[in-house]
């Protein structure tokens, strides 16, 4: 599905990633973890450029337009597979059938009660949970995710792990939350300084030595 | 669901847009769009083969009319930024800020009229029209921009130095910056207001250029607004702070003439000619009144309703015309070479002044609403568009976000909205002041019946109907501010960080 080979990044004249070679098979849920400026950012970065059409974002700042509604935003999954007209409509005036769609990805998201409120309006974690919804109205086959319930509380990272999860066939999520990656994903890389320090099975990696190296 | 479906709520900026797009609906019935030339087609067509063939053969001394411009716009602009600075100082004062108001209420072209009574062709007339107004306005934003600015190491000496120093230490290095540009964006602005006092008898561009239009000799029109766009566009190359003192110098010598200012004149002008009919001829208060009502019912008021039915038509083209035209130079909907066309295109649009704009297009569609609503709509439309352009260039958009149209609808529109409506709010008294003035070309506006009553020498009426002018100005300029903060509360930092 992915495939870097040897890959560096450099971000005004200072290395980001170095020499990053990396294979992600099609169905696999990736976390990658490491510190804040690590590089989780930029290793997503490179790989959403392999093949932008078929991937599902949710980037770190939301990507959010903050004036427009909660169903406007999550609308927004779905631009590309609507005729112009259609969207043009439906942002004028929300129409039936993607009410009904939208609502029923909030309801599991358990933010439905939001659909049609501005999304300046919503706290932090509500806003991270717009953005996932966006992403998961898009439904496509790889997810993409920038630390996406760095703003929840432990019951909502939860749902929302096991939805997206669920969701997507191909997983990569960048994130700081070991025991969150330990229990949804089954590969964990580690970033340390630009570089992969641990790339490996969760099944046979150990919480406290995680712990040790990329807690916070 | 069905019973307590959640309702679409949508935003205070949709309502009031849509309040404005029913004000101008409902203002079209009374507009005159109607085109009286008998070809207009033709017209146009003349008009743009004197673009193939410029020529400033015909005309006298070019290079006099470019001078004389240049000279009244940077007296004009600097006198009005020394006296406006020391304004501003005192500007706290209520009394200071009504009569700026009043001041800038009233469009440089009427101020030129007016001094054109008093002084006649003598350089303090072009001088004081813009002097004038342009010192009101100049006190006013530097008044914003020392209230913006950091007064804590101003307070922390004030008391161990002099006011003075204090100032000119604690204050003004900080604030220098904004000053300068603001005052370069004004002498500009000057530059226009200088080539437009031509139209009324001033030795400037705008005198040839009206000339030459009334003569149908467009390869002259062209020679001269190429000229403009020439000297509008190479401003950065020749105003330089060092030789802004020679200028200053000579300037003087270039607009000096031989008329000499008749004192009778000026006298007759404050005792006499402005003090209304009934005063004047020791009539009563009741035939006062009588004069007074029937000013107001027969001009006052069709010139009233007239400006503001053109200026809200005027509005709402205005901001179709930038929704339209700010992608065209912003980084989000075209690559570079497009933006360059459409950058050239923008300056071109907004640096002619929305007189010139309006002279042309009378002269090819003939005296109705129709020519001003679009010279407005494009000057105004063009000037927000360049903001509004460079605006989108900073918004931080997804990686996947979407293109071409649907970007336009979902990502980018939604996220400018706010900032385009503060703009466009700004600029309804600055189209109402403009819409006043276009009278003067013969469309029914308040600047029709000034202008009639000054041809007419009667300048009794003449003042009260630019004192109307000006309060109206006001009023309009107050509502805006208004609506502005009130949109402001709601549309959070999005706005109030820029």
């Amino acid at each position: 599905m992915f495939h870097l080979q040897s890959a560096n990044a450099s971000y005004n004249n200072k290395d980001v990633l170095v020499d990053i070679t990396l294979q992600i098979p099609a169905g696999q849920k990736l976390a990658l973890i490491g510190h804040s400026g690590s590089g989780k950012s930029t290793l997503l970065k490179l790989l959403y450029q392999q093949r932008p059409q078929d991937i599902s974002l949710v980037p770190q700042d939301y990507g959010l337009v903050s004036s427009l509604s909660v169903f406007h935003n999550v609308y927004m999954g779905q631009l590309a597979y609507q005729p112009l007209w259609y969207n043009l409509v439906n942002l004028i005036k929300p129409l039936k059938k993607p009410l009904q769609d939208v609502e029923q990805i909030l309801d599991n998201i358990k933010l439905s009660d939001k659909l049609l409120e501005p999304v300046a309006q919503l706290s932090g974690g509500q806003q991270q949970r717009t953005a996932v919804a966006r992403a998961m109205m898009q439904g496509s086959d790889i997810l993409l995710a920038d630390e996406p319930v760095s703003s929840l509380d432990e019951h909502q990272s939860k749902l929302v792990m096991s939805l997206l999860c669920n969701d997507f066939d191909t997983v990569v999520l960048a994130m700081h939350d070991i025991d969150l990656a330990l229990t949804y994903c089954d590969r964990i890389i580690g970033l340390d300084h630009g570089r992969i320090t641990i790339d490996a099975p969760t099944t046979s990696l150990n919480r406290n030595d995680l712990l040790d190296i990329y807690g916070e | 669901m069905e019973n307590n479906a959640p309702i679409f709520q949508r935003p205070s900026r949709w309502k009031i847009s849509g309040l404005f797009i029913l004000i101008a609906l409902a203002c079209l019935p009374f507009a005159d769009l109607t085109i009286n030339t008998f070809d207009p087609m033709a017209e146009l067509d003349r008009l743009f083969s004197g673009l193939l063939s410029p020529s400033l053969y015909p005309i006298e001394s070019p290079i006099d009319a470019l001078l004389q411009t240049v000279a009244f716009a940077i007296l004009g602009v600097s006198s009005g930024s020394v006296i406006g600075f020391s304004l501003a100082q005192i500007f706290h004062f209520r009394l200071v800020r009504t009569i700026c108001a009043l001041i800038r209420a009233v469009h440089e072209l009427f101020w030129a009229l007016i001094f054109l009574q008093i002084f006649g062709l003598h350089p303090l007339t072009g001088l004081l029209a813009i002097g004038l107004p342009y010192t009101a306005t100049f006190a006013k934003v530097y008044a914003e921009i020392l209230e913006e600015g950091d007064r804590r190491a101003f307070d922390t000496i004030r008391h161990s130095s002099s006011f003075t120093s204090a100032f000119f230490y604690a204050r003004l290095p900080d604030l220098w910056q904004h000053f300068i540009a603001y005052t370069s964006y004004r002498l500009e602005c000057g530059l226009r207001s200088s080539t437009i006092l031509g139209f009324i008898g001033l030795p400037t561009l705008g005198y040839y250029l009206s000339s030459a239009f009334l003569e149908g000799q467009y390869s002259e029109v062209w020679a001269l607004l190429i000229l403009f766009y020439l000297l509008i566009a190479s401003i950065k190359y020749w105003v330089r702070p060092k030789l802004l003192p020679v200028y200053l110098l000579i300037s003087p010598f270039i607009i000096a003439n031989d008329s000499h200012i008749s004192f009778d004149n000026v006298h007759r002008f404050f005792t006499q000619d402005i003090i209304p009919l009934p005063i004047r001829n020791g009539q009563g208060i009741s035939e006062l009144w009588l004069w007074f009502y029937n000013l107001f019912i027969n001009e006052a008021l069709p010139g009233i309703v007239n400006s503001l039915v053109l200026t809200q038509l005027a509005l709402i083209l205005t901001g179709f015309i930038t929704l339209v035209w700010f992608p065209l130079i912003s980084k989000l909907f075209f690559a570079r070479f497009a933006r360059s066309i459409g950058h050239f295109f923008l300056v071109v649009m907004r640096s002619t002044p929305e007189y010139i704009l309006a002279f042309i297009l009378l002269t090819l569609w003939g005296p109705s609403m129709l020519p001003a609503i679009i010279a407005l709509a494009l000057h105004n439309g063009a000037i927000i568009a360049h903001l509004m352009g460079h605006y989108s260039d900073a918004l931080p958009l997804r990686l996947d976000a979407t293109k071409g149209l649907n970007r336009y609808a979902y990502e980018v529109v939604p996220r400018i909205y706010g900032q385009f409506m503060a703009f466009l709010f700004y600029r309804w008294e600055i189209i109402l002041r403009e819409s006043a003035i276009l009278g003067i070309l013969g469309i029914t506006t308040l600047g029709f019946y000034i202008d009639s009553a000054i041809q007419d020498i009667r300048l009794d009426r003449a003042m009260v109907l630019i004192i109307i002018t000006a309060l109206l100005n006001v009023c309009i300029d107050t509502i805006s501010r208004h609506i502005r903060s009130r949109l402001r509360l709601s549309m959070g930092p999005e706005i109030i960080s820029k």
